[in-house]
């Protein structure tokens, strides 16, 4: 990217660990994040491969030179999911041009129900970039068990609901992950922290 | 707590748009008994072949009263649901009813309370009119009727999560 280097100014207030991050942006960098919470260390998520609604496989180098940020969820959910994509739109726009990139990315826990059509139309209603990957259960089961996400369907008359993990996850722009995003947090909190992490990378 | 669907024309979805996001709370069965009012009813809306969705309000009862079901001509099964978080792990389960101790404004959201419309009739787009009918009862026993007009907003509108 060309305007790369303009991005890597130091955040007031990074100090040393700003530093640092400058000298590479290396896996091992600790972020010193003022709400979520640095997961330089862990890592999580790598080598998903899933389906966006097209029907193209996605991994997580496909989205390299972007900032990722994957959330688990299903269209059915009344409550965290609607309002964690409203959320990403909001903390999207507060970042201004760096905003544009932020890669939102929804993970379908429940791919028996969410078709790729719904889902398509779910996530491109929020915003036309965010994108929705859908798998196999075997494959959902197994992408979960990638980021740890948690999540177990619970029968509620003659259909089910999804209890599951809320965080957001969000890679840098070479993918490694950097910061967990819980559900909280507000949108500028979460713009604050996104930002902390494109400037290192 | 289950409904059966009652085959119920839901052509007012469509047709009835209100301006207002303001709600009419309004056929009481009984005599001079316990009110319970409802502000800022909402459902949102959602994408086609989109099977469920919630709605939202907040309700306010003036002696100590138990919401005990809700139904609605849009959904095959309208359920109460109870947002928790343990950890950072979302659930939402049913409950069989809430409390609505007098004077205490009790806000159904995303993160507490809400009802939930399951096997929707239709696609609920924004505008459109969801009616629910709530029975409430008081500490007499005596049951209370609220035909309740939640108006569906967008699908990607924000939570008033932080407004109280």
């Amino acid at each position: 990217m060309n305007d790369f280097p303009t991005r890597r100014r130091v955040l007031a207030g990074m100090g040393i660990l700003g530093l640092g991050a400058l000298a590479g942006c290396g896996d091992s960098n600790k972020l010193s994040f003022k709400h979520g919470k640095d997961l330089s260390n862990e890592i999580l998520g790598r080598t998903f491969r899933l389906k966006d609604p097209q029907g193209n496989e996605k991994t997580l180098s496909s989205f390299r030179g972007m900032m990722p940020m994957v959330f688990f969820g299903f269209t059915q959910c009344p409550a965290v999911c609607p309002t964690t994509l409203a959320r990403a739109v909001q903390a999207k726009k507060l970042m201004g041009r760096d905003g544009d990139r932020l890669q939102v990315i929804f993970i379908t826990l429940d791919p028996e129900r969410d078709t790729p059509e719904v889902l398509d139309a779910y996530v491109k209603l929020f915003d036309p970039t965010f994108v929705a990957l859908r798998g196999t259960l075997e494959q959902t089961a197994e992408v979960a068990k990638e980021f740890k996400v948690f999540f177990e369907k619970v029968p509620v008359g003659d259909t089910y609901t999804i209890s599951h993990t809320s965080t957001s996850y969000v890679f840098d722009s070479r993918g490694v992950l950097r910061l967990g995003l819980s559900h909280s947090l507000t949108a500028q909190e979460c713009a604050e922290d996104l930002l902390t992490v494109m400037e290192v990378c | 707590m289950k409904f059966v669907a009652k085959k119920l024309s839901v052509t007012t979805l469509n047709t009835v748009r209100h301006a207002t996001l303001l709600i009419a709370a309004l056929s009481f069965t009984g005599h001079a008994m316990a009110q319970t009012t409802v502000e800022d009813a909402w459902a949102r809306a959602t994408v086609p072949g989109q099977p469920a969705t919630g709605a939202f309000m907040t309700l306010k009862a003036d002696a100590d009263s138990t919401l005990i079901s809700v139904q609605s001509p849009a959904a095959k099964d309208t359920q109460i649901h109870q947002s928790t978080m343990k950890g950072d792990v979302m659930s939402m389960l049913p409950v069989d009813e809430v409390s609505l101790p007098a004077g205490e404004p009790v806000v159904f959201d995303a993160n507490g309370y809400h009802i939930m419309l399951m096997g929707l009739v239709t696609q609920v787009k924004e505008g459109d009119t969801v009616p629910l009918t709530l029975k409430i009862k008081n500490a007499q026993g005596e049951e209370e009727t609220l035909e309740v007009k939640a108006v569906a907003r967008a699908l990607n509108a924000p939570d008033h999560v932080h407004a109280h």
